[in-house]
């Protein structure tokens, strides 16, 4: 039974006056990969250093595992933390940099031994005991950063943007690496990033964060498949966001077309936003479209062909498909239900200032 | 510019290297090494062996020692707190702490000989005070004030250097795998930190055991360190030989010195400036 390793209740940080994370609360179940995803500034970055201690909140409690550790120092918490920069002891050699959180706790050599070699081999650096740290790459340098933190056997892992710095091809053998390392240690990972395509591939639970709220919280599918709101919509993958009016439940208009969808509970000619993903618009003949537009655009992107179709109101729609529609031809555009997602409009000012950083 | 032309604007600098430090230091070896009368001799370099002259030397070892410690312990701690600073209010205090060394060196030991004197300012300030006066001026605690009031930035700037290029995060990660702020400082900050200390000792140990300005106004005509002695030796005994031999001596121990920090500090990083 998987119950909240780590509570954060009402976290405020102010930094200078400028507020970075204001009244934040979330839980983390033990065993899980969560991930804070956002654009730089969002307080992803923040909120993970008051989990390690490096930060003291202005407000608010972080409980771990039923104990209040507000003000405890980090190294006296159960938790261990993979820095953005590596963070590497530069005068040490690789088994010294590993073995140092267990010397601190004065374990026997033998001990100290036997775990070098088993965090080495997990992070696919055997026999790498005397090198310097100089001699690794960015790759290797991040691995021992891994090994040096898991071999305290941590009930978290605490990763600040740890791929960052790693090149694409790294950086996808790395997510598999991560992957792989949390089954086997059967820990708690909290991983920073402000890449959606690492949160969605590696988390179990996704927390959208923007100017310190949380956006939405949920599995990747959850977060891609139906985004609460546009600031989600719009940072993750790309998307269609159209204003529409919700008629009844299951039928939306949108630019004047009715178009059928799944979602209900709105009440009756209610404005709401609509988010229609690009590869989920079907081109199709003109006379069997619910819209109609001319194709305005074309781009050859190697899986498929990027398009944008312009309707007579003005909207230019993205479409990713791997058909082929030259640009000037008229075509009609068709959604499936299942694939319009219908959101509530903001609401207040304070929503609506969460808007779009990138 | 093509490559030939370049090669000629560094001629002043060779041109200033050959006259004030390559021919100097050839003339040294040359009055060093020979006798009034021109012939080789190497009298003059062992002439450190007799009592007075190898009294004067162990005084400035101990003294310039003793002062590199206090500099040592004092610039450290100090150091640490610049770093922990903001950058902003970091080179403020900084800025502050160098603004003396742009006051001229004799005129700044000067004044500590007016505030130390029998009847100075800190004697006026303690009579006036109803409490003892002291007696610091011409003994060799006053030559280690001097000393270490004059080369303290010579230490600081050094390991200030080194500690500002420590990332934060290794700080960190030291405190998240377990270390509590002592171990921090003994096990992470004090060894990254060795290329500045080295560089601070040498900077610091090597014009205070060749000083003779300081211990000429501080430490009075009795005490006499091996620069007083080379100083005197050119300056009223006319023995340019005797002084040149005393010189390569106190070169030999500047040249340990510096290969010492050749070997610690290979990538110049502790370097001051």
């Amino acid at each position: 039974m998987a119950h909240p390793l780590i509570d954060l209740v009402h976290i405020s940080k102010a930094y200078d006056g400028a507020t970075v994370l204001d009244d934040l609360s979330l839980s983390v179940k033990e065993n899980t990969f969560v991930t804070l995803l956002g654009p730089s500034g969002c307080g992803k970055t923040t909120t993970l250093r008051i989990i390690g201690g490096f930060e003291r909140p202005d407000a608010g409690t972080v409980i771990f595992d039923g104990q209040d550790i507000t003000s405890l120092p980090p190294n006296k918490r159960q938790l261990n933390t993979v820095f953005q920069k590596y963070a590497l002891f530069t005068h040490m050699t690789i088994a010294e940099n590993i073995a140092f959180g267990l010397k601190i706790k004065n374990k026997p050599k033998s001990y100290i031994d036997d775990k070098i070699k088993y965090a080495l081999k997990l992070v696919n650096l055997d026999g790498f005991e005397n090198r310097s740290v100089a001699s690794l790459s960015g790759g290797q340098q991040q691995r021992i950063a891994i090994a040096r933190a898991i071999v305290n056997e941590p009930r978290v892992l605490l990763l600040d943007e740890p791929l960052g710095a790693l090149d694409l091809k790294l950086r996808q053998d790395m997510q598999y690496e991560l992957i792989r390392l949390k089954n086997e240690l059967g820990i708690t990972f909290i991983y920073v990033t402000h890449d959606q395509e690492e949160a969605l591939t590696m988390s179990d639970t996704i927390v959208v964060m923007n100017q310190g709220y949380i956006q939405q919280m949920g599995s990747p599918e959850q977060i891609y498949n139906e985004p609460e709101n546009a600031f989600v919509a719009d940072f993750i993958g790309e998307s269609n966001i159209v204003p529409g009016v919700m008629l009844r439940d299951e039928l939306v208009e949108i630019f004047g077309a009715k178009f059928p969808c799944v979602d209900k509970g709105f009440g009756v000619n209610r404005p709401v936003d609509v988010v229609i993903r690009p590869e989920d618009i079907d081109l199709v003949e003109p006379e069997k479209g619910t819209l109609t537009g001319v194709c305005t655009h074309l781009i050859f992107k190697g899986v498929h062909y990027e398009m944008e179709v312009t309707t007579p109101d003005g909207f230019e729609w993205l479409v990713h498909s791997t058909d082929l529609c030259p640009v000037g031809k008229t075509v009609g555009i068709h959604v499936d239900p299942f694939d319009i997602q219908i959101m509530n409009k903001p609401e207040s000012e304070d929503e609506e200032a969460v808007g779009v950083n990138e | 510019m093509n490559k030939k032309a370049t090669k000629w604007l560094a001629g002043p600098y060779i041109l200033w290297m050959i006259g004030f430090t390559v021919i100097p230091l050839a003339m040294i070896f040359l009055y060093g090494l020979t006798a009034a009368d021109g012939s080789f001799t190497l009298e003059n370099v062992a002439a450190i062996a007799t009592p007075e002259h190898r009294k004067s030397l162990f005084l400035a070892l101990g003294l310039s020692l003793a002062s590199t410690v206090i500099c040592l312990v004092m610039a450290y701690p100090l150091a640490m707190i610049l770093r922990r600073r903001n950058v902003g209010r970091g080179s403020f205090i900084l800025f502050i702490f160098i603004l003396p060394m742009w006051m001229n060196f004799l005129l700044r030991t000067m004044a500590w000989q007016t505030l130390l004197e029998k009847n100075g300012v800190i004697n006026g300030i303690l009579t006036a005070l109803h409490l003892p006066s002291i007696a610091v001026i011409n003994t060799p605690w006053a030559i280690i004030l001097g000393m270490v009031y004059n080369f303290l930035p010579f230490m600081v700037l050094p390991i200030y250097n080194v500690l500002v290029k420590i990332d934060d995060d290794v700080i960190n990660a030291a405190k998240d795998l377990g270390a509590n702020d002592f171990q921090t400082i003994t096990k992470i900050l004090l060894p990254l930190s060795v290329p500045g200390i080295i560089s601070g000792i040498n900077m610091v140990f090597v014009p205070a055991l060749t000083t003779f300005v300081i211990s000429n106004l501080l430490g009075g005509s009795k005490i006499l360190l091996i620069g007083n002695v080379i100083e005197q030796e050119f300056t009223r005994g006319s023995n340019w030989h005797l002084g040149s031999g005393l010189s390569l001596v106190l070169m030999a121990f500047i040249l340990v010195s510096m290969a010492f920090m050749a070997k610690y500090d290979k990538d110049g990083e502790g370097t001051a400036f």
